[in-house]
């Protein structure tokens, strides 16, 4: 009986410890690397998805383009080509820190963007499918999705930027090294060429 | 030695990390100083004035917030690059929704875009924002007319975002389904039935109670009323920001939209 009193009051001391450690501790930001972790990876998904929505409007807009212009299979066959390996491409769990495989994911994604850049140059030779409805909406499509995956890339390169910042300066690294050993800094994006800019199209 | 070279080594980083953050180059952004801010200065006063006012009715009727900017320089930056960031800057649209869209006009870089909120994506596509852009504005700014082809935009953007006739025939149906005036007979005759089996149940206690004298009376019956109100105007009053000043409500942006050239 006495014990269980006495037990009570250390209870809820250590209780209050703790409470008041997370709160301080929080402060000091021990919390800091997981939420930019998951920030960057937020940022992460949405590229994915951005890159994703591209891939699935090629198809049509081949299709559209092959009406008018069968001619130019060369740059066709380009652009299916590029679109099938960069949706082949694995993306393994551990993409965002193994540099090859984000290159390689960069480097496909990237030669897409070329082809399809090609493939919309080539169309200004063509007044009729310039001047085609359906055409013209699937361009707009793609050029703002071409839009939305810079503005997703750019998000993204700034919480990489400033999750690997925390991870590499001061309390953050020391938290680090204390809590989170296996968070390892993530790959950015290289400004590659053209890759910045969404393809060009003049009316 | 070795220590205090070590720790000035993590100092700079740290410095450089400080310095490095606001370093992200952004541009220079214009104030939100109300619906239209024409630091360009396009628009005449009672041009301003009637724009600001179709602006302010559309966020009264459907919370979407439409904003025109006009900017007399990109600082170097593409529209889109431009638009997305000062969308999210001023937080137009409110933050659950993200339902805000910027009309931004840059005459000297001869350059229009139409920015979405991440949440009307769906409604004001990059199709049809691009269709507004090339049929309903382009062709006044070509002749120098901003203010007819910023009023020509906004009455587009507010059309396709209020939903074009048949949506507001639908939606105008779906509320006059909501307050069925069935429902409503159905409870009057309801509560009718109830006033007149309470009143009947007290008639006849009384008629056999009283010769006992009045020791058996039912204390008062209390019952919720019908709430008549319910079915009533749900969802058109979003919105509802202070009458004077002007701001966002925290919206996001996400790159959607159209833009064009002149």
């Amino acid at each position: 009986m006495l014990a269980l009193t006495h037990a009570r009051p250390g209870h809820m001391l250590r209780l209050a410890c703790l409470l008041l450690a997370g709160v301080v501790l929080a402060g000091c930001g021990i919390n800091t690397i997981p939420t930019l972790q998951e920030q960057a990876k937020a940022a992460w998904s949405q590229v994915l998805n951005q890159y994703q929505r591209r891939a699935d409007l090629i198809p049509n807009l081949v299709e559209t383009v092959k009406g008018y212009a069968a001619q130019e299979s060369k740059v066709l066959i380009e652009v299916v080509e590029a679109r099938a390996k960069a949706t082949q491409v694995q993306i393994p769990p551990d993409i965002l820190t193994n540099p090859d495989a984000f290159q390689k994911f960069q480097d496909a994604q990237n030669n897409l963007t070329g082809a399809l850049g090609r493939l919309l140059l080539i169309v200004e030779n063509y007044p009729d499918l310039k001047s085609n409805q359906n055409f013209l909406a699937l361009q707009s499509q793609l050029e703002g999705t071409e839009n939305r995956i810079s503005v997703a890339r750019q998000d993204y390169i700034t919480a990489v930027r400033d999750y690997n910042t925390e991870i590499r300066t001061i309390p953050g690294r020391w938290w680090r090294a204390l809590l989170y050993p296996d968070a390892e800094p993530m790959q950015n994006f290289t400004a590659a060429e053209g890759t910045e800019k969404p393809p060009e199209v003049k009316f | 030695m070795a220590i205090v070279r070590r720790f000035g080594g993590m100092l700079i980083a740290t410095a450089l990390a400080l310095l490095m953050s606001p370093a992200a180059a952004e541009p220079v952004f214009p104030e939100l100083t109300g619906r239209v801010v024409d630091d360009a200065n396009l628009l005449t006063y009672p041009e301003k004035v009637a724009v600001t006012a179709d602006l302010k009715a559309l966020e009264d009727k459907s919370s979407d917030q439409l904003v025109v900017v006009t900017l007399p320089s990109l600082q170097g930056y593409a529209i889109e690059d431009f638009g997305y960031r000062l969308g999210r800057r001023w937080g137009i649209g409110t933050e659950k929704l993200d339902n805000g869209v910027l009309l931004i006009v840059a005459p000297n870089e001869r350059k229009v875009r139409i920015e979405v909120g991440t949440g009307l994506e769906g409604t004001l596509t990059d199709a049809l924002s691009r269709i507004i852009i090339e049929n309903s504005i382009l062709p006044r700014f070509r002749e120098g007319d901003f203010g007819g082809g910023i009023k020509n935009g906004v009455r587009d953007i507010v059309l396709v975002l209020t939903g074009d006739a048949a949506e507001v025939e639908a939606r105008a149906r779906a509320r006059i389904d909501a307050d069925d005036p069935m429902i409503g007979w159905l409870f009057i005759i309801l509560w009718v039935a109830i006033f007149f089996w309470i009143a009947y149940s007290m008639w006849r206690s009384a008629r056999y109670a009283a010769p006992a004298g009045r020791s058996g009376t039912a204390g008062p019956i209390l019952l919720p009323g019908p709430t008549w109100d319910g079915g009533g105007g749900g969802g058109w009053s979003g919105g509802g920001g202070g009458g004077g000043g002007f701001s966002g409500g925290g919206g996001s942006f996400g790159g959607g939209g159209a833009s064009g050239g002149w």
